[in-house]
């Protein structure tokens, strides 16, 4: 499911962005091979990717808006929605999950208060989901607020990494 | 080195000697350690000649599939009348595997120059790095290497006064382990759904963008400056068991060792060796109930067929199994077979692209037949029924994801019936609520 806008919609490509972008195409022998980079410019300065952005993303690079949205929902990290202002992934595949990574994910539900997974905590702070490894089964169990990579994340050092956060 | 724990007398140390040593990471620290000193060399040789000295190595493939680097390379065009692209794969996403990860975070340059070198090889003259979007931070460490390799002309219009120009580029992935298949990550390159193509064509002949296109790994590329600094003779020497897997391989060790971590091991060491010597064992009071060797993708062994694996291509081969990318997750005896299991399917049921049907719907299958089993509804039937999924999922789609799936079932099964047996004749409680 994709989601609107609810305040009056602000252009993402600014002029300054734009020449981000520009610079960014000089890689490419096609405009297409930027979306993905353009979306994350997209997300990083909204935090999420709305119809509306997804709409602009297409004009800017000569594409249609639902080609735009068929290459977002096929990635896993690009938000459709609003999410918590920290955003925790945790990674409870096969080599964390026998290390207690399950063990990780109620802490993490329990001390955010978001209760589930995939909701956002009432005061807006925290969204908790699970998702596939993470690159680092060494060192169970690696978790990510926002763009920070925490490892070795065990139970008992959950509460700190929530006061750290909020 | 066993990173994060320092390297133990058993390992050959060639790529993992500056992991945790950050002044590696500079342009400066690089150089100071010899650094470059590869690319110099090779630019002055004919492109064939560094094709041969790697094809003379023995280096193969450190992705999975272990294909022979310098014979791959040999496969693009002898006259570039075209744009020619390397693409490095760094989308490491097969669960049990993080080496690429380290080589990224503390020698980031070793990429650069590996992959200069084999742009010089190939004659591309731009190289998309595809670094999979949750590895933030080596993101960032490679970006910042890429820029000081252009400010100090490395890369660029003259690379090291040579006169040719290398261009490398990171495109960031955004989640989708599919990516890490080739012919997917073209596709993610060029600003398309990470869908694996259908080959015909191969990527050298039509690859990303259409155009003549060698894909290696991270780890393959981190190895080139080492063989043509040192010779092919000396890599080739790196072996303690078949001539056909040569040099040195990283193994990351997770789940119940001591010590988990990335080893760098000559080919041909033993498994047992790794997870007893290297990794500490498992936990005091347990025993080792089984290994995946070479990430999720590859059979299960168990503790006897283990502690006899050679860890190259034609010894984990031996025992059914696969080296894959070199993920070794080791389980002990308090491990849940069946949970594992499932909770491998379910990891490759979230990862389909779901363009085959075999893999769409035989991923997602498995998982709920398995999870009935988990919830003490399963019936002996239902072993049967996942056997004959994992037969049409195997060798029938258009890339082996869907195979990945069925290798740790079926061999879950044959290896451990008893405790599937167990759930459904209730002699286990059920862990999961029903389906
Ligand atoms: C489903 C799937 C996922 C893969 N993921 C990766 C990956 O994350 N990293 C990687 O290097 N190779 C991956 N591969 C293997 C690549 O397709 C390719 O063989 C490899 O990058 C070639 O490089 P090499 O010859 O240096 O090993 C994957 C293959 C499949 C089928
Ligand atoms: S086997 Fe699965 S992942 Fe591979 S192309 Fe087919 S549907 Fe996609
Ligand atoms: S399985 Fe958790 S990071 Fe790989």
């Amino acid at each position: 499911m994709t989601m609107h806008d609810t305040k009056p919609y602000e252009p993402v490509f600014t002029p300054e962005r734009r020449a981000g972008l520009e610079e960014l195409l000089k890689r490419y022998p096609t405009k297409r091979a930027a979306l993905l980079p353009a979306l994350w410019m997209v997300q990083e300065a909204r935090g999420w990717i709305s119809d509306t952005a997804m709409t602009e993303v297409a004009e800017v690079l000569g594409l249609t808006p639902a080609y735009v949205k068929g290459v977002v929902t096929f990635y896993t990290m690009y938000h459709l929605h609003p999410v918590g202002k920290n955003f925790v992934q945790v990674c409870t595949t096969t080599p964390c999950n026998i290390c207690g990574a399950e063990n990780v994910v109620k802490a993490l539900l329990q001390h955010t208060g978001c209760g589930e997974l995939g909701a956002t905590s009432p005061d807006g702070k925290w969204t908790v989901i699970e998702v596939e490894c993470l690159g680092a089964c060494g060192f169970a169990t690696p978790i990510m607020v926002n763009d920070d990579f925490i490892e070795s994340v065990t139970p008992e050092k959950v509460l700190e990494i929530v006061r750290k956060y909020s | 080195m066993g990173f994060p724990h320092k390297p133990h007398p058993k390992e050959t140390v060639v790529l993992s000697q500056y992991f945790g040593d950050a002044d590696a990471r500079s342009y400066a620290g690089w150089v100071q350690r010899g650094g470059y000193e590869a690319l110099k060399k090779s630019l002055a040789m004919t492109p064939v000649a560094v094709q041969d000295i790697v094809k003379a190595s023995g280096l193969r493939g450190r992705g999975g599939a272990g294909f022979p680097t310098g014979l791959k390379w040999s496969f693009m065009p002898k006259e570039r009348t075209r744009t020619h692209y390397l693409c490095c794969n760094a989308d490491e996403s097969e669960p049990g595997t993080f080496k690429d990860r380290e080589i990224m975070r503390w020698t980031p340059h070793a990429l650069i120059e590996g992959c200069a070198i084999a742009q010089h090889a190939i004659q591309a003259e731009i190289c998309y790095i595809y670094i999979r979007g949750e590895f933030t931070e080596p993101l960032r460490i490679m970006e910042k290497a890429i820029a000081e390799a252009y400010q100090n002309g490395v890369l660029g219009a003259n690379a090291m006064g040579s006169g040719k120009r290398i261009d490398q580029f990171i495109h960031r992935g955004a989640g989708a382990y599919i990516c890490g298949e080739e012919t997917a990550l073209m596709n993610s390159i060029e600003g398309k759904r990470g869908n694996p193509r259908i080959r015909p064509p191969f990527p050298a002949a039509a690859g990303v963008f259409g155009l003549p296109t060698t894909i290696n790994n991270v780890e393959t590329l981190a190895a080139v400056p080492h063989i043509i600094n040192r010779g092919a003779d000396w890599y080739k020497s790196l072996y303690l068991s078949n001539p056909k897997s040569t040099g040195t391989k990283l193994i990351s060790v997770s789940g119940h060792v001591q010590r988990p971590g990335n080893y760098e091991i000559t080919m041909g060491f033993p498994l047992k060796d790794l997870i007893y010597d290297l990794c500490g064992g498992v936990k005091p009071g347990r025993t080792l109930k089984a290994c995946i060797p070479g990430g999720s993708s590859v059979p299960i062994l168990n503790k006897e067929e283990s502690e006899s694996c050679i860890l190259d291509y034609e010894g984990t081969v031996a025992k059914g199994t696969m080296l894959g990318s070199g993920g070794a997750i080791v389980f002990d005896d308090t491990t849940d077979m069946v949970y594992q299991v499932m909770r491998l399917a379910k990891f490759y049921a979230h990862e389909s692209c779901a363009q085959c049907t075999q893999c769409r719907e035989g991923t997602a299958w498995t998982v709920r037949i398995l999870q009935r089993i988990l919830a003490g509804e399963g019936t002996i039937q239902d072993l049967d029924l996942l056997l004959d999924l994992a037969d049409q999922m195997t060798g029938k789609t258009i890339c082996v994801l869907s195979d990945s799936c069925a290798a740790p079932v079926v061999t879950g099964i044959k290896k451990f019936r008893g405790e599937f047996e167990a759930y459904i004749k209730g002699a286990r409680k059920p862990v999961m609520a029903t389906v």
